[in-house]
């Protein structure tokens, strides 16, 4: 039998206005095993740690029970204690006398003060089944992996990569820069998107400890914090990007034409192309999907012919590359909700009704209609523009219950550079409530109402639809109670912020859990903003919720800095309170393998007394202690070390001691 | 004529149907139509034996229970006569049957009760489960009608530019709508097309009639009755298709009350979808009973019609 240390804290008057700490300290003073038992009136403080540490030596104490508070509150602080005094801190547990004990029964001393001693037993119980565990060391791999290449992706690269530490950044498209690289200027500063952007692009591909992946995707990651092994796809652009100059001599010749992603679908680009010019890595990209060569037969070498350092290859094939990473970051993005999805306002139907990322590219100097707001439609300059805020978000009806907070600014700036674009023109501004909380960003909305002379209507809009080469927009003025009808020659619509198809896809491969809508969740939605659940991943931008540049760029240096405090430890330690097999007891079902929601257990052949067997095997550094796969076992083979089943059952029948 | 009937025959169909009052009363000539083109696309709309008052506004517009008991006292003679479905042409019977039926299934205890009232006090049979309450142009829309009402066409309406007009009834609220499409089900457009017909797109499709106002205000619905007729005739339409007699009486005789608010208003012919099918069908021409704008002069000169007498 061990010689057990009890120390009974009072918690000031939380316990002992209840509890009578004297009593349970006494009863437990002999009680078998217990060698010793006091009370202290705060137990956390130091010199209620100094009473802990002298009695374990004092007293050769072998194990000690602290009659206190939750684990989850101070099981840390009293496990340093211990271990300062030479015990081993799996030695150590607590017995809640407080939330389980003085809080609930504050009505009955009598029952709590009894309830308190039988906690307190079964703890001495448990602890004399216990076995001193030790921490698994686990080498930490410190390069970090970030998918996704717009500005939180870009952010969280650079300041890694500037922490010291090598950077893999993954982007699916042609080039980084993400949505940000299409927006025209900036709230409510009116900066050029391109001109704050462009110099973070360009030092992105120039950073020694950044290597650029774009034009690749993803495919499996496995492992677990400090050890993730990625498993990326090169997609074959068909150009190689040693070779290619950008010099830009195959689009001329190149005879297919198709729309182009990067221009919101309004503007065209050839089947070999560059997105935009200033795009990172400056090189170009066959789109084989478009070009009239498949892999099967060539009948077009216009662009081969054309390319002066011969970096065209029709037979390029995919690539897969494989990286070790200790942590990653998800910087994703997020998507706009498709038009088509708004029946009342057309459903896609008129080319005059627009998103507003097409408009921010109709507004940029580089963009399709060289800066000068144009009607899809004819081409006509708009003279009477409707912008409706909320299409899509904040309307259930829809599927988007959730602001997407970034609408009411960008209209803002839309209407007021729409006004300053085209001189004797009126625009309109349906919205539900103007949400402009950040820095400058609500004198930039009153702004655009009073100087510039901006309609802003509170109000849903109930139905767009054309007459004639008018856009008909009817729609309800709250404030004035009533309808409006406004023929407008251009709509532009606020569309909901959704997440993308490929961040779902990712949340699935790295188990890391999302929200109700598909955007990815966060670990704690105040105290642990940047991290997931699943250890060593982190998050950026809006694949997490809706946020705008600022608030983007704060999070992904956030995210960064968690990455490099992982990353300033040498190793890595691993709670040592994990399963762990009998491979005596196993018989190979497998059912563990399959509630394991941490693919922590696989079958693997022992030699068990002379016989080759599958047998049940725990990964201790994948193992998050969750104690399914023991709950399952059928043949009893898997103990949760901390909490083997010797110990609980030696819990229960103390408990049932004294019923 | 031959190789149709074929087609037809691959699928005989028989299905209860039930009339409703204004049917029987003001718009004889939409049963009419509606019967004869169903025939002829294999259709056949058996009149339920006994039926009984919809229930029209009083299920919809008040909470009481007691206004529920007509719509499903009707369901459950469906049942009671072996069928599952049942089908309507009146949209505003279409509404409160199809709305009573998506109440009893959110809410089984309130069929508890009705079904109470039923059995013991009006020694009636109770509704067990669903009976599926449809529209005409729901069947229409399926196939194999939709092809057979499709090759059945032997006088295209080939020039007619028509407006669908739905109303409310047959697109609100989204859990009674047609096909559970919502506001936007198309399946007027789909019909209209498949006759040949010119459908012009109608921003003023689920606008509001007016409805009941027409008995108190009449003012509100000419107004409303404007709004709709000239927004359709901006779109191009010459002629709007209708499926509701309440819609039917605010669009066409409130016509009068419309052209004494507005004076240069141009008259516009309102007719039943049915109408137009058997016209295109060959099986009877639009008539002038019954209303004020006489569809036949437009009908005449895009030569669908002999020409008006």
């Amino acid at each position: 039998m061990k010689r057990v240390g009890v120390f009974v804290c009072h918690c000031g008057k939380n316990i002992a206005r209840t509890v009578d700490v004297e009593r349970v300290a006494k009863e437990l003073g002999a009680h078998p095993g217990v060698a010793f038992s006091q009370t202290y009136v705060y137990m956390c403080s130091e010199p209620g740690q100094a009473l802990i540490r002298e009695k374990i030596a004092e007293q050769k104490l072998e194990a000690v029970v602290i009659a206190a508070c939750s684990p989850t509150l101070h099981a840390m602080t009293f496990g340093r204690a211990v271990e300062k005094a030479g015990l081993n801190r799996y030695l150590m547990d607590m017995a809640n006398i407080r939330e389980h004990c003085s809080w609930v029964h504050a009505d009955d001393s009598a029952k709590a003060t009894a309830k308190a001693a039988a906690l307190v037993k079964s703890a001495v119980s448990k602890l004399q089944q216990g076995r001193p565990l030790t921490p698994i060391r686990v080498p930490l791999t410190r390069r970090a992996v970030v998918i996704g290449g717009g500005i939180a992706g870009i952010q969280a690269a650079l300041d890694i990569a500037n922490g010291g530490h090598e950077v893999y950044l993954i982007e699916k498209s042609p080039t980084i820069g993400g949505h940000m690289a299409q927006l025209s200027e900036t709230f409510p500063t009116l900066d050029c998107s391109s001109c704050i952007l462009t110099p973070k692009m360009v030092e992105v591909k120039q950073h020694p400890n950044i290597h650029l992946l774009t034009y690749s995707e993803v495919k499996e990651v496995s492992g677990a914090i400090g050890n993730f092994h990625v498993t990326i796809e090169r997609k074959p652009r068909y150009v190689l990007e040693n070779l290619c100059t950008g010099c830009g001599d195959c689009v001329p010749v190149c005879p297919v034409v198709v729309h182009n992603e990067f221009e919101a679908g309004m503007g065209s680009r050839k089947a070999v192309y560059i997105p935009f010019p200033q795009a990172v890595p400056s090189v170009y990209t066959l789109d084989m999907d478009a070009c009239y060569n498949t892999d099967k037969l060539v009948v077009c070498e216009n662009c081969y012919k054309a390319c002066g350092p011969k970096a065209i290859n029709y037979l390029m094939e995919p690539e897969i590359i494989e990286i070790e990473a200790g942590a990653i970051v998800l910087a994703t993005g997020y998507d706009l909700m498709p038009i088509a999805k708004i029946d009342e306002y057309g459903a896609d139907a008129y080319e005059d009704v627009i998103d507003s990322l097409q408009f921010e590219r109709m507004l940029s100097a580089s963009g399709p209609t060289g800066g000068v707001v144009r009607r899809p439609s004819d081409g006509k300059i708009p003279k009477e523009v409707v912008f409706i805020q909320c299409s899509g978000s904040r309307d259930p009806a829809h599927g988007v219950p959730y602001c997407s907070r970034v609408c009411c600014m960008y209209t803002a700036k839309h209407a007021l550079l729409y006004r300053h674009s085209v001189p004797g023109s009126q625009a309109y501004v349906f919205y539900i409530d103007i949400r402009s909380d950040g820095k400058g960003y609500e004198e930039f909305v009153q702004r655009a109402i009073e100087d510039e002379k901006i309609l802003y209507l509170r109000g849903k809009v109930s139905k767009v639809f054309r007459e004639g080469d008018k856009l008909i927009v009817w729609g309800a003025d709250t404030l004035s109670g009533q309808q409006v009808e406004v023929a407008a020659d251009l709509v532009v619509l606020a569309m909901a912020i959704v997440p993308n198809e490929a961040t779902k896809a990712l949340a699935r491969k790295l188990k890391v859990t999302t929200d109700e809508w598909g955007f990815l969740s966060e670990a704690h939605p105040k105290l642990r903003p940047v991290e997931t659940m699943t250890a060593g991943v982190y998050l950026a931008g809006a694949a997490q919720a809706p946020r705008d540049i600022p608030d983007t760029v704060a999070q992904a240096s956030g995210t960064a800095s968690k990455v490099l405090s992982l990353f300033a430890n040498e190793e890595l330690l691993h709670d040592p309170q994990v399963a762990s097999v009998n491979s005596e007891l196993c018989r190979g079902c497998g059912y563990c393998l399959a509630v394991c929601a941490y693919s922590a257990i696989s079958l693997e052949e022992r030699l068990v007394r002379g016989h080759r067997m599958q047998v049940a095997t725990v990964n201790a550094a994948l193992c998050n202690g969750c104690g399914t796969c023991a709950a399952t076992c059928l043949s009893g083979a898997i103990d949760h070390l901390g909490f083997t089943d010797k110990q609980i059952l030696a819990q229960i029948e103390q408990l049932g001691e004294g019923a | 004529m031959a190789d149709r009937t074929a087609i037809i025959i691959a699928e005989p169909a028989s299905i209860p149907y039930f009339p409703g009052c204004t049917l029987k009363s003001h718009a004889p000539h939409f049963e009419r139509s509606a019967l004869a083109s169903a025939g002829a696309v294999g259709l056949e709309l058996v009149e339920m034996p006994r039926w009984v008052c919809c229930g029209t506004v009083y299920s919809m517009a008040t909470d009481d229970l007691m206004h529920q008991v007509a719509p499903v006292r009707n369901l459950a003679r469906v049942q009671a006569a072996g069928s599952e479905r049942v089908v309507t042409l009146c949209s505003m019977c279409y509404g409160t049957l199809k709305q009573a039926a998506a109440l009893i299934e959110r809410e089984p205890a309130k069929l508890e009760t009705i079904n109470a009232f039923l059995t013991r006090d009006a020694g009636e049979p109770a509704l067990e489960g669903r009976v599926r309450v449809m529209h005409l142009l729901e069947l229409l829309a399926e196939e194999p009608r939709a092809r057979a009402l499709q090759e059945a066409v032997v006088r295209p309406l080939t020039g007619l530019r028509v407006a669908p007009y739905y109303g409310c009834t047959l697109v609100r609220p989204a859990e009674a709508s047609l096909a559970g499409a919502g506001e936007n089900p198309g399946l007027l457009e789909e019909v209209l097309a498949a006759l040949g017909a010119e459908v012009v797109p109608n921003p003023y499709a689920t606008e509001c009639c007016g409805s009941y106002h027409t008995a108190t205000n009449p003012e509100i619905v000419a107004r409303r009755a404007h709004a709709i007729i000239e927004g359709a005739r901006a779109q191009g339409a010459e002629v709007l298709a209708v499926s509701c007699p309440l819609c039917d009486f605010n669009l066409d005789r409130r016509q009068a009350e419309v052209r004494r608010l507005y004076p240069h208003f141009r008259p516009m012919p309102i007719l039943y979808f049915t109408e137009l099918i058997a016209l295109a069908l060959g099986l009877e021409a639009p008539a002038a009973e019954g209303r004020l704008v006489d569809p036949r002069p437009l009908l005449a000169r895009l030569a669908l019609v002999g020409a008006a007498a």
